[in-house]
């Protein structure tokens, strides 16, 4: 599988904060990954790298050769939405701002996608928090991005809201749609992503199913995930950085 | 940058709290001013308590001044409401039905007639500070004014004196002998007699009597001016240097307008760019994918988005201002040119200073209330007076006046619409630089904030 997305000794400083250090992976077109580790651990710095809120202090984000069109769509953790522009408008607005080709096609089509048709012309801040959220996530996806990044996407959302959420977007990574999204709910990362990536104090320190995860505590396939990264991280806590296990 | 600006005048239009304050804010500022600078200020209602007799005269010379027309004229600027006694007046004013009186005592005719005693009115006041504040300054106006009056009527008696003992004649009023010779007269009987004596003693101290008499004649002639002065020592004759003078109504105006076209400006402005972070949209629009073809917008063109809305708006209700005070203070419409231009420039110039606030806040109401508590003093420093402060404290000001666009801004208009100096041009180009210089201060702020 050819890589979407390279990340290659990736390092961000805030003063004397290291909040990354030497992170690298690579993503496939389609993949579904989820960014897990404590509070802290710069999952949030990652992706915030990877979507270009933030630069990166060293160490590069190169997108996949051969990549037409390639572009990341981002989700933050935040609604990131005008309270009172409507969901149409919303859409509009930054379908326009991305250049997108059909503007009304592409409204229509995550209108459809997200089940907001019939909500299409209320204001934002009159939405629940879950369809505010599925809001935010199709203005990720307005432009049909290459890799859509997802901080923390189900944080706010009740369980029967995460279900929906999680249906959607792997409907989109089925469709070819690169998925990374950082998590605290280590059930959802084992459920819907195929691959995790464990950060803890800045640095990468796993890099595989959640299997191998649990495999590597000794584990055996069924066994709780929760339980395995909490133990896993133990056992890293206060290992020089090295290489991620994989 | 015109999604954007479509995005923002639909969040503007849709905001109908904001968008009622900043139509009312200005119209009502508007039509305050306007009301009341086109009527004259009210009189304080005051108690009068006249205790001499009907009638009375106070005697100067030969002339006679009645009492009631120094009273009249003394309470020309009260509304004055007329009592009977001292223990009425005293009731009304402790009731608040009137905010002071003034008694008027029996004897005043008589010390004034005696020359050597200083007469006295009795005033009786009440209320908070200010309102005894405005009784006594509007009282000792008014005595001011008619002790004027009244010296100018004592200075005539007296000249009519001193022209009688000049000239000679009847004097009656000084009660002098009748026919009496007047000094002007001496001089020459005093030559005639003279020139008919032989030289001696007595024709000595004749000539030592007419030099005196001529000395003394000069002298009195001079006192008549003298009197004159005394009566006004100090006359003004204002001398403008430059520029033209600036009537006190159409000045505040001027004010009005700064005022507003500030406020609105910088509210807008700082309001829009932290609606933007309050929304986590700011990253949005600036984030920049690697391999991509750069951010949504640049931050420089959302800060010129931000600063144009924010200046069209308060451009728009700045000039509808001025248009509606015009309705009650004449303005020169044939500057209209020169009024839109310090306008516009002036609304640039706090769109800048608004959107560096608004980078450095990161919500709406923290923005708002920076630009308040930023604004305020700004347009109360721009307005202190040369003198009226300290050399180094009217220095501090005129140095934190200098860096804001609010005393440029009244400086642009005050000469667009007055033709006050500086000339126009100067405070254009100080508000075109600091519209630069906070424009370059929000751009690092936005820099920041991500």
């Amino acid at each position: 599988m050819s890589a979407v997305l390279s990340v290659s000794a990736l390092a961000k400083r805030y003063g004397e904060l290291q909040a990354l250090q030497d992170v690298s992976f690579q993503v496939g077109a389609g993949e579904l990954i989820a960014v897990v580790g404590p509070n802290g651990a710069g999952k949030t710095t990652l992706l915030s790298i990877v979507s270009g809120i933030s630069s990166p202090s060293a160490g590069t984000v190169i997108r996949g050769a051969s990549q037409d069109g390639w572009s990341v769509g981002w989700v933050p953790q935040d609604c990131a939405l005008y309270a009172k522009l409507s969901v149409a408008e919303n859409l509009e607005l930054f379908a326009n701002l991305e250049g997108v080709a059909d503007t009304p096609a592409a409204v229509q089509r995550m209108l459809e996608q997200t089940g907001l048709q019939a909500r299409a012309g209320e204001a934002v801040g009159r939405l629940s928090g879950g369809n505010r959220q599925r809001v935010n996530v199709a203005l990720g996806l307005i432009a049909d991005p290459s890799v859509l990044v997802l901080d923390e996407p189900s944080a706010s959302l009740d369980p029967g809201q995460r279900e929906r959420l999680w249906e959607f977007v792997a409907a989109r990574a089925a469709a070819g749609t690169t998925v990374v999204f950082s998590t605290h709910n280590v059930s959802e990362a084992k459920r819907y992503a195929a691959r995790l990536l464990v950060l803890g104090a800045g640095r990468l320190l796993f890099d595989g199913t959640a299997r191998e995860l649990l495999e590597h505590v000794g584990e055996n396939a069924g066994g709780d995930l929760e339980v395995a990264l909490v133990r896993f991280l133990r056992e890293h806590a206060s290992e020089p950085p090295t290489a991620a296990v994989a | 940058m015109r999604w954007l600006l479509r995005k923002d005048a639909l969040i503007l239009r849709r905001s109908r709290l904001l968008l009622a304050l900043l139509i009312i804010y200005p119209v009502a500022i508007a039509l305050l001013l306007g009301l009341a600078i086109s009527r004259s200020p009210a009189r304080p209602r005051v108690a009068i308590v006249n205790e001499t007799a009907p009638g009375e005269t106070i005697k100067v010379g030969s002339q006679r001044i009645a009492v009631g027309a120094y009273a009249h004229q003394l309470f020309d600027q009260v509304q004055a409401v007329e009592v009977p006694t001292r223990a009425q007046a005293l009731a009304k004013v402790k009731s608040g039905e009137v905010l002071a009186a003034v008694v008027i005592p029996p004897d005043i005719a008589s010390r004034v007639s005696s020359a050597t005693e200083k007469a006295q009115l009795e005033v009786l006041y009440n209320g908070d500070a200010l309102e005894q504040s405005l009784v006594r300054s509007t009282l000792n106006s008014a005595l001011a004014q008619a002790n004027l009056g009244f010296s100018e009527q004592i200075q005539k008696a007296a000249g009519t004196v001193i022209s009688s003992l000049l000239s000679g004649g009847r004097l009656g009023s000084i009660g002098a002998p009748e026919d009496l010779i007047g000094l002007n007269q001496i001089p020459p009987t005093l030559a005639a007699i003279i020139g008919h004596l032989p030289r001696g003693h007595e024709r000595t101290e004749l000539e030592r009597i007419d030099t005196f008499a001529i000395f003394a004649a000069q002298n009195l002639s001079l006192s008549r001016n003298v009197l004159a002065t005394i009566g006004q020592p100090i006359r003004v004759n204002s001398v403008l240097l430059h520029g033209r003078r600036t009537p006190l109504n159409t000045f505040a105006v001027v004010v009005a307008v700064s005022v507003s076209l500030m406020f609105v400006c910088v509210l807008l402005a700082a309001g829009g760019v932290a609606l933007e972070r309050e929304e986590h949209t700011l990253a949005r629009l600036l984030r920049s994918p690697p391999g991509g073809s750069g951010p949504l917008i640049s931050r420089e063109l959302l800060l010129v988005e931000k600063t144009l809305l924010a200046a069209g708006c308060a451009f728009v209700l700045a000039f509808a201002m001025l248009a509606g005070i015009g309705a009650f203070v004449a303005l020169d419409w044939s500057r209209v040119g020169l009024w839109l231009a310090a306008l516009a420039l002036g609304a640039v110039a706090f769109g800048a200073l608004g959107v560096a606030i608004g980078a450095l806040a990161r919500e709406v109401r923290a923005a708002s209330l920076l630009a308040f508590a930023l604004a305020l003093p700004l347009a109360f420093l721009a307005l202190v007076p040369a003198g009226s402060v300290s050399g180094g404290v009217y220095g501090a000001v005129n140095t934190i006046s200098y860096v804001f666009p609010f005393k440029p801004a009244l400086q642009a208009l005050d000469a667009a619409v007055n033709g006050a100096s500086p000339a126009i041009g100067v405070p254009l180009l100080h508000l075109a630089v600091l519209a630069g210089v906070f424009g370059v201060l929000a751009r690092l702020g936005l820099q920041r904030a991500q």
